[in-house]
């Protein structure tokens, strides 16, 4: 990147009034009378003052990010959301003002000074302002208010010109307050990157390093420490295991790693009366099926992260397991979680994970004593359900097939659930009772089972249990 | 001289002890091509051909070659002592798998002669027991050979015979495939003689009677041969009747026949054998009676001179009973024989106590062509190249043939209810399970690393691309029968060199002018989305409308409601093409209608940061200028990009408008029974253009230039034109060849390449892509890999067009959408 000029700017201003206010440079060891240029991984960064005297001191950050650099790179296809398009990198602080930050104040954030050593441990009077901030005004209000930031946070509206797009996912932040200069920094050198939780650059094991040292004092104490974990480190899953190890001795109970992306019930509202999480009367009532019918090679279709592949791999009745899932992301994360490269040759050969489509016919998933689909088929488009049952009944056609699908009766229990709404933003529908059993018996008429639903989860008198269960079993001779 | 007549494919064992001189005969006769020696595999295996140490593992190796000849229908010798029955019982079983026919050859070459060979060999270490040992062994077994199961045994004990001996390979009884027809294929007949004349004269054959008035014979004018599928008798009124006409005619030659399990049962029966007389043969049995021994004797006769099925028309067409896999096609054997006559069924009955048949078709994935009967289905369908002809004579259905290669079904009516089926006819069709033809395709038609013969080059496909369109493919996209096709990506034109620009007209004419295009035609690119709209003439819900990865743009009501207005517009478009369907590529537009979500999330946003930060930093630069020295350069440029970000802005609100839904439609890809991509874009234009004049409110014109290359007026004032569309907010052009397809030498050209304005690109490239620095880099942008997938889809999307116009079945036109799909995973520079 060196010798090119681009002049997209992520801007932030730090000021204050203590006086004498030039103190501000000297603890920042940077003189307020030139413009400096330091060089960044996320690009060049100016650093200067469009204010300083006595009364008021402001230091403005300008990170030059080079959005051409950024995209022209030939392994787009690693990182296709960064490289696609035009991104607003280059003006949202985010990330890489941290990175910025990081580096051309390292001083002053691990609370250094030559020339005002008495100053690192007072608090100042400091007023912090980044004009365009990638995050919501709710979230910046939750991560910095609890750090003793007075905190004043206003929407961008996406294009004045259209105020029915309603508000951009930025702000424009104003942070005043009473604290250290280092610990300001180290406020902002955590949490930029965690409003910015779409996009990341953090890539190497340092950054636990990183976190842990900038976090020291009061990470381990804030309310959003969890979010801000997990946020920081994202898309790196065994990056949290280790931050988890690594901040054992401050932080007692720990961040889950990842698998939420995939959990079923995560954009569901909480029923209050819940006791028992519905995702593992789920699995338990799936379980229990599966034992009564003496199954001991089964097949997990649409297995997801392997909730219940754990489940079926820890008890030993199971001799054989298939995992199967169309998407390859969440295989691994079953595999990871499954600690298979962990395991002896034996235990290894009990479970197989493989990549399918229940649109598709696959060989490999006949020969099973039975076949779960747990919270599957409401994620397959009406007009392919025909193949689906076509793969499962007529193709695998294992002797038991057992079938979760939420009730959507029961929606209405859920408090803040829309009229009509359904519970994960990739369901395609969500049936009521008489629908599942339609078409259960459909399916069982022309396959050849036998069909008996349940529920699962509380029963309600009116509107039944919120999951329902239909297990399929092959007649004897249809 | 001993003739040895063994089929074309065969598994051939040679016998002999060593030094018997099987090495030298099997070159002789078979070439070394076909022959697997012991000694060799020994070789390969360890490097020394006569250490014994290793022979299982040699044979293990021979064995599983022989087996991938065998695979292949290849002839196949396996040249080894084969003295012991053990080492003959892997040979028989490998033909038994493949369905191949066991030979074996003896050489029974006497001891000295054996000895005296095997001392003349250097490398030959072991002494006289060895050979005498074979030899006894070999003298052992030879009267056992027949009965272990090799179906031809020749044995050779002198050296006369040895060196007289001629091999000659014969035709596989199955293997017609030097006739080629045309063919008129017809149903299970069960006895209805009068509707199998009625049919046959339907089909324009002239009927021949003996003096009795007895149809005894047909043929036809024109030299078409007819093939029975069998299950000429049982249950219907004139078993003899059907018989004695079919008999005639393959006894002419106007005819041929494969027999169904009724025949075969009926002939069990004749000749003496004790069979349940059940489903309708009593009714035969009795026609029969009445008639002479004699022809009751002829009857016998010709059902044994049937064979399980036959291969007609180079391979491209098999008849059989009850149909054929791939696998079982020209082999032999009694399993053959047995799927044949009766199909595969699951070891389960029905409700009625028929056996569960398992719909091997729906499996098929053969090349061939098969013809079958055997299973009362309403009204023929295609299955995955197969086709079903019983219609149910017997049960007052109707009497169907199969015109070929025409594929024009041609039936008559029953003229009673002969016989009251146990199953209620008509039952659900033939192949049992969804209507929906998803269920036909199997997970190996799409996944693994896949190499794809077209027409325009052969396709490989990378396993990992293909894992990831299944997710697309099988989570977002349409049934696959509606997506017969999905748009290839289109390469930019080289890049601009020119000031300020990285895209211009004038790279998109060298480009063709190097491929030997004279004439281009220049296309406005709309501003939308990419569409391919299925439209069906009667029913707008057999249609869709979808995007480049197959989803649908609306939900069902809101398609049918659009398609019900693109068929009325098309009337004059199914007339003229005489199709029900019509298959269109264009663009949908606005813009916004389906990408507001990017435009908001993306442009506006990148929009909303950009003139939110840049303002307030030129702010804070005016006051660090004020104070510090060298920041004044910094300001200027500063200013100038906060000029950009709101150029930016006005970029991409011209893609915004309205909630009213247009179509541009630019080609017309195909309709029924054509593929339309080798026409010239003129007679495409020409076809949209009409459906504009029917329906203006519903079609946007797309704006064009035709340009001759060799004429600098024409491509000056082409030019103008893009400057001038581009200048108005335009998004820019596509140029593409005239003729549509050009060749140049083996490499076909590029079927388009857009040229896209300057102010769009800034959406593209970002606000301040226009600075000389970022252009200079920018234009580095590697073009060699999207040029090479824009050609490997397209010949995919026409190979597409072409099996879908010629009716090919389901998973033959999905595995190439589903290519195009993965290769569009590829990892390249989405800019492009």
């Amino acid at each position: 990147m060196v010798g090119t000029r681009h002049d997209d700017r992520v801007l932030l201003t730090i000021s204050t009034t203590h006086r004498p206010a030039t103190d501000l440079g000297y603890l920042l060891a940077k003189h307020p009378g030139r413009l400096q240029r330091f060089e960044t991984s996320a690009g060049p960064a100016y650093v200067g003052y469009p204010r300083a005297d006595d009364e008021r001191c402001t230091v403005a950050l300008v990170l030059d990010v080079d959005p051409v650099g950024l995209a022209r790179g030939r392994n787009i296809a690693e990182d296709f959301t960064l490289g696609q398009y035009v991104n607003d990198r280059p003006y949202a602080a985010s990330s890489l003002l941290s990175v910025a930050l990081g580096k051309v104040f390292r001083s002053a954030l691990g609370g250094r000074s030559k020339d005002r050593p008495e100053l690192t441990g007072t608090p100042l009077p400091l007023e912090v302002r980044v004009p365009v901030l990638r995050g919501t005004p709710e979230l910046c209000e939750r991560l910095f208010a609890p750090l003793g930031w007075a905190v004043e946070a206003k929407p961008l509206p996406l294009d004045p010109d259209r105020p029915e797009w309603g508000d951009a996912p930025y702000a424009d932040l104003t942070l005043t307050g009473e604290l250290t200069l280092s610990a300001a920094l180290s406020h902002l050198y955590v949490l930029l990157p965690v409003l910015d939780n779409a996009k990341h650059y953090w890539i190497s094991t340092d950054e636990v390093d990183k976190l842990v040292r900038a976090g020291a004092g009061w990470l381990a104490t804030h309310p959003a420490r969890d979010l801000i974990t997990r946020r920081y480190l994202k898309r790196k899953g065994s990056l949290v295991h280790e931050a988890k190890a690594r901040l054992a001795e401050e932080i007692e109970s720990l961040v889950d790693d990842g698998a939420h992306v995939l959990d079923e019930d995560a954009e569901l509202p909480v029923a209050a009366e819940q006791k028992t999480p519905l995702a593992a009367r789920r699995r338990e009532a799936i379980l229990a099926v599966l034992k009564e019918k003496g199954a001991v090679k089964v097949a997990d279709l649409g297995c997801g992260g392997g909730a219940l592949l754990l489940d079926l791999f820890a008890d030993h009745a199971f001799r054989e397991i298939l995992g199967a899932d169309v998407s390859t992301r969440a295989l691994e994360i079953a595999e990871r979680r499954l600690k298979l490269e962990r395991r002896g040759d034996l235990e290894r050969e009990r479970i197989t994970l493989v990549q399918t489509a229940l649109t598709y016919t696959d060989d490999r998933l006949k020969g099973f004593d039975a076949a779960v689909l747990m919270e599957v088929v409401e994620h397959v488009d009406p007009p392919r359900l025909p193949a689906l049952a076509h793969a499962v009944f007529g193709h695998a056609a294992p002797s038991t097939v057992v079938m979760t699908t939420p009730n959507a009766e029961y929606n209405v229990r859920y408090e803040g659930m829309a009229d009509g709404a359904v519970r994960h933003h990739d369901h395609r529908f969500e049936w009521d009772r008489a629908a599942f059993a339609a078409w259960c018996a459909e399916q069982g008429a022309r396959y050849g089972y036998d069909v008996a639903i349940t529920g699962i989860g509380d029963e309600d008198g009116e509107v039944g249990s919120p999951t329902q269960m239909a297990v399929f079993s092959k007649g004897a001779a249809a | 001289m001993t003739e040895i007549k063994i089929p074309e494919v065969a598994l051939v064992a040679l016998v002999g002890v060593s030094g018997s001189g099987k090495s030298t005969f099997a070159a002789k006769h078979f070439g070394a091509g076909n022959v697997l020696s012991g000694d060799h595999f020994r070789f390969l295996v360890s490097g020394d051909e006569n250490d014994q140490a290793v022979s299982a593992e040699a044979f293990d190796a021979l064995y599983y070659v022989a087996a991938k000849r065998l695979e292949a229908q290849r002839l196949t010798v396996v040249d080894a002592t084969n003295t012991q029955p053990h080492a003959r019982a892997a040979v028989l079983k490998l033909a038994k798998e493949h369905h191949v026919l066991p030979v074996a050859i003896v050489l029974d070459v006497d001891e000295d002669t054996c000895w005296e060979r095997t001392e003349a060999r250097p490398d030959r270490d072991f002494g006289r027991p060895v050979i005498k040992r074979q030899r006894r062994d070999l003298k052992r077994s030879l009267r056992f050979l027949a009965k272990e199961g090799f179906r031809r045994v020749f044995v050779l004990s002198t050296a006369e015979d040895i060196d007289g001996a001629h091999v000659t390979l014969e035709p596989l009884w199955t293997d017609k495939t030097h006739l080629t027809g045309p063919f008129d294929i017809i149903g299970d007949v069960h006895g209805c003689a009068e509707e199998l004349r009625t049919l046959l004269g339907e089909l324009g054959y002239v009927l021949r009677f003996d003096d009795e008035g007895r149809a005894v014979g047909a043929a036809h004018p024109e030299g078409r041969t007819a093939v029975f599928v069998g299950d000429l008798v049982d249950r219907g009124p004139d078993s003899p009747g059907a018989l004695r006409l079919a008999m005639g005619m393959v006894g002419e030659g106007t005819a041929l026949c494969v027999p169904g399990n009724h025949e075969d049962k009926l002939a069990r029966h004749l000749r003496g054998r004790k069979v349940t007389v059940a489903h309708g043969l009593a009714e035969t049995i009795e026609q029969l009676d009445r008639e002479t021994p004699e022809f009751r004797a002829e009857v016998v006769r010709f059902i044994d001179g049937l064979v399980s099925h036959v291969r007609l028309d180079g391979g491209r067409l098999v008849v059989a009973h009850a149909g054929i896999k791939e696998r079982l096609q020209g082999r032999a054997s009694a399993r053959v024989r047995a799927f044949c006559l009766y199909g595969e069924t699951t070891g389960e009955t029905d409700e009625f106590g028929l056996p569960v048949r398992h719909p091997w078709a729906r499996e098929y994935r053969g090349r061939a062509m098969v013809v079958y009967g055997h299973t009362p289905t309403p009204v023929p369908e295609w299955v995955n190249n197969t086709i079903c002809l019983d219609t149910g004579a017997v049960f007052g259905g109707r009497l169907t043939a199969l015109r070929y290669p025409e594929r024009e079904l041609v039936s008559v009516p029953a003229t009673a209810v002969h016989y009251e089926p146990v199953k209620p006819f008509p039952v659900h069709n033939t192949v049992d399970g969804p209507a929906d033809d998803g269920g036909m395709l199997g997970l190996g038609d799409v996944t693994g690393r896949r190499t794809i013969e077209t027409g325009y080059g052969r396709i490989t496909i990378p396993a990992e691309q293909n894992a990831a369109a299944l997710e697309v493919m099988s989570r977002f996209a349409l049934e696959p029968a509606r997506v017969p096709w999905l748009p290839p990506t289109m390469a930019p034109c080289s890049t601009s060199t020119r000031e300020g620009y990285l895209e211009h007209p004038a790279e998109a004419f060298a480009d063709y002018r190097g491929d030997g295009v004279v004439k281009v035609v220049c296309e406005e690119k709309h501003m939308g989305s990419r569409a391919v709209v299925r439209v069906h003439r009667d029913d707008p819900s057999k249609g869709a409308i979808y995007t480049r990865t197959g989803r649908s743009f609306f939900g069902p009501g809101e398609t049918s409601a659009l398609l019900t207005r693109v068929a009325s517009a098309a009337e004059g478009l199914f007339e003229e093409l005489r199709s029900d369907w019509l298959l269109l590529d264009g663009e949908l537009l606005p813009w916004s209608a389906k990408a507001m979500g990017l435009i908001r999330g993306q442009y506006a946003a990148v929009g909303a940061a950009a003139t939110g930060v840049l303002p307030a930093a030129v702010e804070v630069l005016r006051g660090i200028a004020d104070r510090a020295e060298g920041a004044g350069e910094l300001l200027a440029s500063l200013r100038e990009r906060r000029d950009n970000a709101f150029a930016y802005r006005d970029a991409y609100r011209a893609y915004v408008g309205g909630d009213e839904v247009t179509l541009a439609p630019f080609v017309v890809l195909a309709s029924e029974g054509a593929a339309h991509h080798a026409r010239d874009h003129g007679w495409h234009l020409s076809m949209a253009d009409r459906l504009v004049a029917a329906d203006p409110a519903l079609f946007t014109p797309t704006r064009r230039m035709t340009v001759s290359l060799d004429d600098e007026a024409q491509v000056e004032a082409a030019t103008d034109w893009w400057l001038d569309l581009t200048a108005a907010g335009g998004e820019g052009m596509v140029v593409k060849p005239w003729e549509g397809l050009v060749r140049n030498g083996r490499r076909i050209a590029q079927p388009g390449v857009k040229c896209r304005g300057r102010e769009y690109l800034r959406i593209i490239y970002g606000p301040d892509y226009t600075r000389p620095d970022n252009l200079e880099r920018l234009r580095d942008r590697h073009l060699g890999r999207k040029r090479g997938l824009a050609i490997r889809e397209n010949a995919l999307g026409m190979e597409a067009l072409d099996r879908l116009a010629a009716g090919e079945p389901l998973w033959r036109v999905h595995e190439l959408v589903f290519a195009i799909l993965a290769l569009e995973s590829e990892g390249v520079d989405p800019r492009l």
